[in-house]
């Protein structure tokens, strides 16, 4: 009641944008991935369903979805178990443990061009870092060519975004379990129970929503990761590192099939969209966007 | 005694992994190319700044700095105005439009920008506006703009309504409930929501990659990406970008710590 009728005023400076320079190219994008556009040409033909067979078909990209997945499941456990523990460990707000949260908060807001740069100096074979104390500590036969072996080059990116991200899962974590009333961790530990008792039947339970909140959040933002690998490997060696975004980002600019590029890119709409509802299925409502 | 001495050293153990590449990585920008590869693991045997001179000298540093800071102040601005004018529409209309809104958000929100960065390219480059700041700016804009709408108006929705039912009946016209009620109301939200979506723009390297090819026009975390094809077998010299780039960013973590933190979570919850 007593809205007036100049609210609607309100709307079009932001909504005139957000249609022109995001839903209009979005639904541009959806129209190309029925053609055989170059991204350059004047001319453009409707193909119906090729770019879609020829992307479904080809192997690079059945490669870059199973590293995707790869990439995923490794950064989700690792970001997942190591917050999980340094947050039971800095739970108690002291001046100590604040300090230490911000500390281990600070590389997330880095660039990720920086972080990129940071984890190829670690990994440089001959000058990096991790080499070095690998070999100080006596345990040179673990020292790797971390970016340069197709077998573990994946990993040793993972590592990175874990790296630069844990920090923030800290923080949502600390969160959750601030959340839980004192007196459910009390009462338990007056009845005799130890330490891993409580955890598993009373802290774990309460603490699922953060933790899924966490996995969820770190999910997608793993399954969208493109600038790290775009900075420390392209995707190469021989496309042991090719995630779905490098493989969009090459087949279009370097490759210059606007077309193929497109239909990639609606696939891994579908994908994210898929993964997106399982998640929101899993999340309590009272943790969806409102 | 032991579960403390664990606790302590796990601590310990991961202060240390956070820190000691960031640390490693400052003594590098002290070190010739010489140190770096005799000696990667020792401490600089002075503490030279050399590194930081020859990239001030060799590249445009000024105009990189300029471009970051341009764009995303610009960006964040407009933001948080246009934002939070439509989160401020939408709960004072709360009707079939503002859903409808709504959804349209939502879409904005599932779409990676990895997927629309062909066309929103192809889009710009058909206007002119690739290798622009203003170009760079108004798509950044339109990116953001979903998240922050969420985020604004996730704040907007626990102001009391009959606050704005008196003030209209008082003969406020809803400029006026904006700017005098809502928006002081909102000042710390907005901070928060502003540390985000500064953050967030300042780094962005995936749109300022597509959209510009002029030095001039660069903003940081671009250029640090051309040093990468430049300095390729010069680690200090890279590296010290690296450092230039992420010092503005560790300063102003060291002042707004507590904005950073919950602008970043909020921002992660929503997103």
């Amino acid at each position: 009641m007593g809205v007036r009728k100049t609210i609607y005023w309100f709307f079009v400076p932001g909504l005139l944008l957000y249609l022109t320079f995001f839903i209009y190219p979005t639904l541009k994008g959806l129209y190309y991935s029925f053609t055989d556009w170059d991204g350059m040409s004047e001319t453009l033909n409707f193909v119906g369903l090729r770019n879609y067979v020829n992307v479904a078909e080809n192997t690079i990209f059945h490669k870059a979805l199973f590293n995707n997945l790869k990439f995923m499941f490794s950064v989700v456990i690792v970001q997942t178990l190591v917050s999980l523990v340094l947050a039971l460990l800095l739970v108690r707000n002291t001046k100590v443990n604040i300090g230490l949260r911000a500390l281990y908060f600070f590389p997330t807001i880095l660039s990720s061009a920086a972080v990129g740069f940071i984890g190829t100096y670690l990994y440089d074979p001959n000058s990096g870092l991790l080499n070095a104390v690998l070999n100080q500590i006596g345990l040179s036969f673990l020292s790797n060519n971390w970016l340069g072996d197709p077998s573990i080059a994946i990993y040793s990116v993972a590592g990175i975004q874990a790296w630069a991200h844990i920090g923030q899962m800290i923080i949502l974590f600390v969160a959750g379990l601030h959340g839980i009333p004192e007196e459910l961790n009390e009462a338990p530990r007056l009845d005799g129970g130890n330490r891993w008792q409580i955890f598993r039947f009373v802290t774990w339970p309460l603490l699922a929503p953060a933790a899924t909140l966490v996995i969820a959040y770190t999910t997608i933002q793993s399954f969208k990761a493109f600038d790290l690998i775009y900075v420390m490997t392209r995707g190469g060696p021989s496309y042991s590192t090719e995630i779905l975004s490098t493989y969009i980002y090459s087949a279009a600019f370097q490759n210059y099939n606007f077309g193929h590029a497109s239909a990639a890119s609606i696939y891994f709409l579908a994908i994210i969209a898929l993964v997106t509802f399982v998640q929101f299925k899993a999340l309590r409502s009272d943790k969806l966007p409102n | 005694m032991v579960s403390r001495i664990l606790r302590k050293l796990l601590l310990l153990m991961y202060a240390i992994i956070i820190l000691l590449p960031l640390l490693m990585v400052a003594a590098a920008t002290m070190k010739n190319q010489q140190q770096f590869y005799m000696n990667p693991l020792g401490l600089p045997s002075s503490f030279s700044l050399e590194n930081y001179r020859n990239l001030f000298v060799d590249q445009p540093m000024i105009a990189y700095f300029s471009n970051s800071i341009i764009v995303s102040f610009t960006a964040v601005l407009l933001l948080l105005i246009l934002a939070s004018l439509i989160s401020f529409g939408l709960y004072r209309l709360s009707n079939k439009f503002a859903k409808a809104i709504l959804v349209l958000f939502v879409v904005g929100l599932m779409v990676p920008s990895q997927v629309n960065m062909i066309p929103i390219y192809s889009f710009l480059r058909d206007m002119g506006l690739t290798n622009s700041r203003t170009g760079l700016i108004l798509v950044t804009i339109s990116l953001f703009m979903p998240l922050s709408v969420f985020m604004i108006s996730g704040f907007m929705k626990s102001l009391p309504r009959e606050v704005f039912e008196s003030a209209s009946i008082d003969g406020a016209g809803e400029g006026r409930m904006y700017m005098q009620i809502a928006i002081p109301l909102a000042v710390p939200y907005l901070a928060a929501t502003a540390t985000f979506l500064f953050v967030s723009v300042w780094n962005d390297l995936l749109f300022p990659l597509l959209l510009i090819t002029d030095k001039s026009k660069m903003t940081l975390p671009l250029a640090l990406l051309q040093f990468q094809g430049e300095y390729s077998t010069n680690y200090p010299g890279l590296l010290t970008g690296v450092v230039i780039i992420s010092l503005p960013m560790l300063f102003m973590f060291l002042f707004l710590q507590r904005f950073f933190i919950s602008g970043i979570t909020a921002g992660s919850l929503k997103g």
